[in-house]
């Protein structure tokens, strides 16, 4: 049972953790994307739709991550081409992308999907107790986890990181210094797209092979709420995804089990859990201001 | 004499702008609306109320010119959603889920000469009608199946939230269940939501590790479904017919029929017919529909069968005495049945269900 209630949290965890890190990156660059839930569901359709005409799942990540990109490469040439209101064209692109998955997916649903496979390695995911968790996930899975560790270097220890947090926290700067900060944001946005992509993705590939409209329900939402009370930190990010969906599951496995707690309580706890924990572990004043990306939200326009 | 033909002119005029005007109007279609709580691609209750649009339209033809408003939030986005299909000069309106209840009755106080279909509610007005299906008549029926098909006498309940329609659901599902088998168990789970295949799924995966082998849902996609075909477990769609999802665990499903009733109705308004009533049909009218029964052994599809066949004749009520609340206390004594609006009003369980009633 403990197995099961594990298998069941990392299933529930990636689609946020993917969504959570590409918005983190976006974000330390100094943009603000309130386009994930659009970017999500695009991808969740474009992968299904791929992967169902062409029978390869592998086919379908790919796709959602592109489609993500697609999304995302019209928010960053509205926001930093033509520099529009970064919270109106995020909030757009939401109602955009679900609208446009909508249509694009009508002739899916009701469609049996194909299941990107699990990992299964003679051996070692026969293994007791760990072998299914460690050796016995999908690749979107392991590929979370790597893209945590991945951003966490690079942006930490690496120059382009550099680059990209100086371009978030005072692009006035980081232009007199001659780095070129809307092609930084450009990238940072299409990595966003890209991992949210993949975190739709994994919901209509690998969580429920299926495509149904709207089928995000509100978890790029979350995505975009953990980043900030991750206070832009990835590994927060992962405690905040992996706690965010652990309360989620043991709330339902209290119920099942019968235990007599109110089941709105339950179904809040997530919500409340997650929040206090990443307050508690940002309460920090210090490391919050230094993490915390200066010109969030703010439009940047080269005077020269 | 001049004045005199001017003025016949003028009314020779006026008369014929009259019949112009009335000529137009017959030709004008007249414009029905549907509010949906889900997307319509969502393989579940909101899709199959759009099946019932479509079949006005395919029935009325020019007469009718149909719309629709999908993802419409319960509270006061409903109410906006509403009011703005009211003042596009919609003549009737169906409001299609439970929470769209008030928001439904405050417009329609606002709009006297526009109909108003509320589903699955209770709140009646002059321009306003209710409609439901009996759908407690079906769950009794998967309950007798699982009551037999059950190995470890656990049946996993995934619901969406605590109003009559559901409570009523799992009690006469609990009722079918008991009456032939004194030990089953049900796990309830609250996903808090109609629509969230992602939760739905969690919650199914969670019911199955702790032991549940037969899932039934009330909640609206098809991923509790998925999950027992996955883990060669059986279940229950619900809404539609999702055994193309799970061939080997859907067992049937309960699926709502609202074609005969949505074009009964807007015929009715197309020929000034239309009165405030109060719906309740079940299987005996076609209004809730068990698709074949399959995955079963002979035996227990007979039996199901049967149980249908007295439901529709009306000799077998699933609410008939004696009911037993959970704490013991009795609802309603052999011989006698509980009446309609005690079953739509339904907010207690009957004993043997393990859990609280949120309340």
């Amino acid at each position: 049972m403990l197995e099961a209630t594990i298998l069941t949290i990392i299933t529930a965890a990636t689609p946020l953790l993917l969504a959570a890190i590409g918005e983190l990156v976006t974000e330390r660059s100094g943009v603000l994307n309130l386009g994930v839930e659009g970017m999500m569901v695009m991808g969740a359709v474009a992968g299904f739709g791929v992967a169902l005409m062409t029978g390869s799942a592998l086919l379908g990540v790919v796709a959602a991550a592109l489609a993500g990109m697609a999304l995302a490469l019209l928010f960053a040439v509205l926001t930093q081409t033509l520099v529009t209101n970064q919270v109106a064209t995020g909030l757009a692109l939401t109602l955009f992308g679900i609208g446009l998955s909508g249509l694009a997916g009508e002739r899916f649903v009701g469609q049996p999907g194909v299941r990107l496979q699990k990992l299964d390695i003679p051996g070692l995911t026969d293994l007791p107790y760990v072998g299914k968790i460690l050796f016995g996930q999908d690749i979107l899975v392991y590929f979370s986890v790597v893209l945590v560790l991945v951003v966490g270097h690079v942006l930490f220890r690496t120059r382009i990181g550099l680059v990209l947090r100086a371009v978030g926290d005072n692009h006035g700067s980081a232009h007199a210094l001659g780095y070129r900060v809307i092609a930084v944001r450009y990238g940072a946005i299409l990595f966003g797209g890209a991992a949210s992509g993949l975190g739709g993705g994994y919901l209509s590939l690998a969580y429920t092979p299926q495509w149904v409209e709207n089928m995000t329900a509100g978890r790029g939402w979350i995505a975009l709420a953990l980043v900030v009370f991750a206070s832009w930190l990835p590994w927060r990010a992962m405690v905040g995804a992996y706690l965010f969906a652990t309360v989620t599951i043991l709330g339902f496995a209290a119920q099942g089990m019968g235990l007599g707690i109110p089941a709105q309580f339950l179904s809040s706890l997530p919500y409340l859990v997650t929040i206090l924990a990443l307050v508690i572990i940002s309460k920090n004043r210090l490391v919050m201001r230094a993490n915390t990306p200066a010109c969030l939200g703010q439009s940047f326009v080269p005077d020269r | 004499m001049k004045r005199f033909v001017a003025i016949a002119a003028a009314l020779g005029l006026g008369l014929a702008g009259g019949l112009a005007a009335g000529a137009a109007k017959a030709a004008e279609k007249l414009k029905a609306a549907w509010v949906y709580v889900g997307p319509v691609g969502d393989f579940g209750y909101s899709y199959q109320h759009d099946l019932g649009r479509k079949a006005v339209e395919k029935a009325l033809g020019d007469k009718v010119q149909t719309t629709y408003v999908e993802n419409v939030q319960e509270g006061p986005d409903a109410e906006r959603a509403i009011e703005r299909l009211a003042r596009d000069g919609n003549k009737i309106i169906f409001t299609t889920s439970f929470g769209f209840m008030d928001p439904t009755i405050k417009v329609a106080k606002k709009y006297p000469n526009i109909y108003f279909e509320h589903a699955t509610g209770f709140k009646r007005e002059k321009n306003v009608a209710t409609f439901s299906a009996r759908f407690y008549e079906g769950r009794y029926v998967i309950g007798q199946i699982a009551g037999k098909m059950s190995k470890t006498n656990t049946v996993g309940y995934i619901v969406s939230f605590p109003i009559p329609e559901v409570v009523s659901g799992i009690n006469a599902f609990m009722l079918g269940a008991q009456s032939v088998n004194p030990n089953i168990k049900v796990k309830i789970v609250w996903v808090n939501s109609w629509y969230d295949p992602g939760k739905e799924a969690d919650a199914a995966k969670v019911l199955v590790s702790q032991g549940a082998d037969i899932l039934v849902q009330h909640t609206d996609s098809t991923a509790p479904l998925q999950v027992a075909q996955e883990k060669g477990i059986l279940g229950f769609g619900q809404s539609s017919d999702m055994a193309k999802f799970a061939p080997k665990a859907q067992i049937t499903a309960i699926t709502d029929d609202w074609d005969p009733y949505y074009i009964s109705r807007v015929k009715a308004v197309l020929d000034g017919t239309w009165k405030s009533t109060d719906t309740w049909d079940g299987m005996k009218e076609g209004m809730v529909v068990l698709p074949p029964i399959q995955n079963v052994p002979a035996d227990v599809k007979a039996l199901a069968e049967g149980t249908m066949a007295k439901i529709t004749a009306g000799t077998l009520k699933p609410f008939a005495g004696p009911i037993f609340k959970q704490d013991g206390s009795q609802v309603i004594p052999a011989g006698k049945e509980l009446d309609d609006p005690a079953i739509l009003s339904m907010n207690w369980y009957v004993k043997g269900i393990d859990d609280k009633l949120p309340q």
